[in-house]
């Protein structure tokens, strides 16, 4: 098909073309920049997590006497161990995703906490049965044995004094690039280090404290006997039960401890209650897309619709001439690919230098290339199926409205 | 003459009702997600004490080794226990306070309700008058309190509804973490947003409940919360309660009420660091920072990034909405090239049909902005239905109220002009002889 006349048209037409063009644009360059934000919170929510989500709940317990807590602690897990349906319980200081962090700088070697730019790490304390019941899993090496358990104990700094802790296979990687870390010193302080026995698939910390997507898996698990910071209980049951072992559980420790502040949930909730400003932004940017595309598209029908009431002495003079109704359908399908086409060519652009500046101003990630060509066919489409109406209407202009004047 | 261009705009708008609802819907729409997003984006960014946050300033100093833990040249965001106390001893300010967060029991004295945990705030005597916190009753404790370590609290008013059902309880009697303490203030509702003067618990929508003498606290090892960043190997300091001399956990602020005091108490912090290195509890230079409220939200990047990109997204799309309506609208005024072209012919000038055409795209506006009014409305409902925690301080105020009126009819006025302007560039005699 011979494209010259269409441009000739449009030269006549420059100021709505233009603005075609220009809307296009636009909603290229914002629907390839929301929808990689969208990939990427989307992304974010589905980073594995290598614990028995589905069937843990955790409880935690406040106000007690910190002097009591070896006695409180053990009491405790007995009794949460007693509810029917429960397979697993261990104390811990911190919870995955519970937005409540404890964090170290943890360096390869004595000395060099004060050279490098060592990792911030999630920090895990846990007593015996902790593996069970986060349902943990182990790739290479071991879990602790009951003397490590016993062996530490929470002197007066935050460190326990064992000698041994777990790494997640990110951290392993991250402090030990290449090499086995079984059997390497993990040293948090001056004064204390610990012997890597075991690397565990990767678990994610409470928090983000580390240096970005990487640094959400950065944790290292130690042993502990009962203290006063194990005061949330980690109880693993069948996803099921979970809602009455929770129950149950909250109501034994209550009555164990009168005067203390007890609160529950189950594990999906905490991350849930985590990811819950990432799905409402993710629902936002969706809206905002689909809107953008719904007023592009109409405002394509309704500026090709004027065309088509301006053109229909012309279009009439093509039929009685022997034009088909095929070629007037074409004639406005090519119109709307070619600009669209030129619309997409601009938008491509813009949304590669929105991207840009959104990584120099807010630590967003580079968009992949193929973001840029998925939203140019998206916008193609987007208006071939805009087009349809307004290029039928034309074609069924009968060539008789040549012969009328006017 | 304004009347008259109002009826034949209606009259045109009424004759193509798909149209006139196309480019409503769209200045709506647009108005309605970009008044929505700038409406949270100006509730977070907003001062906190409005009239007072340019007096207040925080100091830094670096009290830390020379470790490379910490790169670049800013010094901590709190301060030790050490150097806390001695600024505050210093006095060198109008008036000062070391403060840092908590959180407590309560254990009410009818049995009728069980014992609770709020939120806390460990400060000296200043705090009060510094922030100008309203009282309902009483008032704050006096600063010669503070190292007497007087059992003395300050509550808040949802507390004292309560407790005490809003009844004046100064002098009464409070129970916090097993100890006795005498009311001697409760204050009005006063929720500072963002929480400016301690961060780390919370930048929207955390209140403390009580407020004790920092000495008496301390001294009764209450819970701390918030943060603290220790260096070297960060053992416990007070009885292992608290972070150690190595840490910093406190905030301190101070009122400075000219350019001169600032310059003062900041030549005051670098010799405070030059002494203290001369003592050998230092090893870095000097390395001081004294901002105000406003430098000091802006440095902590308060503001959610994901706000701030929602409202450059939402602009975007106003925009995608505004080309739109400057399409549509040409289409519509085009389409009357005719009914123009007569009224030009009858002696209408061409300012004239500019005027007309331009009160036509000003009722679409106007009604498109009072449409994304509406929506801008839902939208803030929605966003306080959100679980983040400033979501409920979404609320369209009076001045957000007008931005969105004149961004809608200005909007639609910039659409209509190019249209408008293109419109009555027809040639009369063509227009009527192709009729």
């Amino acid at each position: 098909m011979d494209i010259r006349p269409i441009f000739a048209a449009l030269r006549k037409h420059r100021i709505p073309a233009g603005l075609i063009v220009l809307e296009i644009a636009l909603a290229c360059a914002v629907l390839c920049n929301a929808v990689f934000m969208i990939g990427q919170r989307i992304g974010e929510m589905h980073v594995p997590n290598a614990i028995d989500e589905a069937g843990i709940v955790d409880i935690t317990v406040q106000g007690t006497d910190p002097k009591l807590a070896a006695a409180d602690v053990p009491r405790n897990l007995a009794a949460l161990r007693e509810i029917p349906g429960v397979t697993a319980v261990a104390a811990v200081n911190i919870v995955p995703l519970s937005q409540s962090g404890w964090n170290s700088n943890v360096a390869t070697g004595p000395g060099e906490l004060l050279k490098k730019n060592t990792p911030n790490v999630a920090q895990y304390l846990f007593s015996r049965g902790g593996p069970e019941a986060l349902g943990m899993r182990l790739l290479r090496g071991r879990f602790f044995d009951d003397a490590e358990y016993a062996d530490s104990q929470l002197g007066v700094s935050y460190l326990p004094g064992g000698h041994v802790a777990l790494v997640t296979q990110s951290l392993a990687e991250r402090l030990w690039p290449g090499q086995s870390a079984l059997g390497k010193q993990a040293w948090i302080g001056d004064d204390n280090h610990y012997t890597v026995v075991g690397v565990v698939a990767d678990i994610l910390r409470p928090d983000r404290n580390g240096e970005g997507a990487a640094g959400f898996h950065w944790a290292i698990f130690l042993p502990l006997s009962p203290a006063s910071v194990l005061n949330t209980y980690i109880v693993r049951s069948n996803p099921g039960d979970r809602g009455r072992v929770l129950r149950d559980g909250i109501r034994k420790l209550e009555a164990l401890s009168p005067n203390a502040v007890v609160k529950g949930q189950t594990f999906t909730e905490v991350r849930d209650k985590f990811f819950a400003d990432t799905r409402s932004m993710v629902g936002m940017l969706a809206l905002v897309c689909v809107v953008m595309l719904a007023v592009t598209a109409f405002g394509i029908v309704g500026l090709t619709s004027f065309w088509v009431g301006q053109r229909r002495r012309q279009i009439g003079i093509r039929r009685a001439l022997g034009a088909t109704r095929g070629h007037i359908m074409r004639y406005f399908q090519t119109e709307n690919f070619l600009l669209t086409a030129a619309g997409v060519l601009l938008g491509m652009a813009l949304a590669f230098g929105i991207n840009v500046y959104l990584m120099q101003h807010y630590e967003l990630q580079r968009m992949p290339m193929y973001y840029l060509p998925a939203g140019a066919i998206a916008l193609w489409l987007l208006g071939q199926l805009a087009v349809i109406g307004p290029a039928r209407r034309a074609a069924a202009v009968p060539p008789v409205v040549a012969t009328r004047s006017g | 003459m304004f009347a008259y261009y109002l009826d034949l705009a209606l009259r045109s708008l009424k004759r193509n009702k798909a149209l006139t609802a196309l480019m409503v819907l769209a200045i709506a729409l647009g108005i309605g997600a970009s008044m929505t997003t700038l409406t949270v984006l100006h509730v977070l960014s907003g001062d906190p004490l409005p009239g007072r946050s340019g007096t207040l300033y925080y100091p830094q100093i670096d009290p830390r080794d020379n470790s490379g833990l910490f790169p670049g040249k800013e010094p901590p965001e709190q301060l030790t226990l050490t150097d806390g106390q001695n600024l505050l001893r210093a006095g060198r300010a109008d008036h000062q306070a070391l403060m840092t967060g908590g959180s407590v029991p309560i254990q009410p004295d009818s049995s009728s309700l069980d014992p609770f945990y709020v939120e806390a705030r460990y400060t000296t005597a200043d705090f009060f008058p510094m922030f100008g916190t309203p009282f309902l009753y009483g008032q704050g404790w006096a600063a010669a309190d503070d190292e007497a370590r007087v059992r003395d609290v300050v509550i808040n008013s949802e507390l004292n509804q309560r407790l005490f059902a809003g009844a004046d309880s100064v002098g009464r009697t409070l129970r916090v973490a097993n100890t006795a303490f005498r009311i001697v203030g409760v204050l009005d509702n006063w929720e500072p947003s963002p929480h400016f003067y301690d961060l780390n618990t919370g930048s929207y929508g955390y209140t403390e409940q009580v407020f004790l003498p920092l000495q008496t606290a301390l001294g009764l090892h209450m819970d701390h919360n918030g943060s603290s960043d220790c260096w070297g190997n960060g053992a416990g300091g007070i009885g292992g309660t608290y972070p150690s001399e190595e840490c910093v956990w406190l905030q301190f602020w101070v009122r400075l009420d000219s350019p001169a005091q600032v310059a003062a108490y900041r030549e005051f912090l670098v010799r405070y660091s030059q002494q203290q290195k001369s003592l050998g509890r230092f090893v870095k230079a000097p390395n001081v920072r004294l901002r105000d409220v406003r430098q000091w939200l802006a440095y902590e990047r308060v503001v959610p990034n994901d706000v701030r990109l929602q409202t450059g997204l939402a602009f975007g799309f106003l925009l995608v909405c505004l080309v739109n309506t400057v399409g549509l609208m040409l289409a519509k005024f085009l389409r009357r090239a005719s009914e123009l072209g007569i009224r030009r012919a009858l002696g209408a000038s061409k300012r004239a049909l500019f005027t007309q055409l331009l009160v036509e795209s000003g009722v679409v506006g106007l009604v498109g902005g009072a449409g994304g009014l509406l929506l801008a409305l839902l939208g803030l409902w929605l966003v306080r239905h959100r679980p983040s925690d400033y979501a409920p301080l979404a609320h369209l105020d009076p001045t957000m109220l007008l931005v969105t009126f004149l961004l809608a009819v200005g909007a639609s006025l910039l659409a209509g002009l190019l249209p408008a302007w293109r419109a009555c560039q027809i040639t009369p005699a063509l227009q009527l002889k192709s009729n």
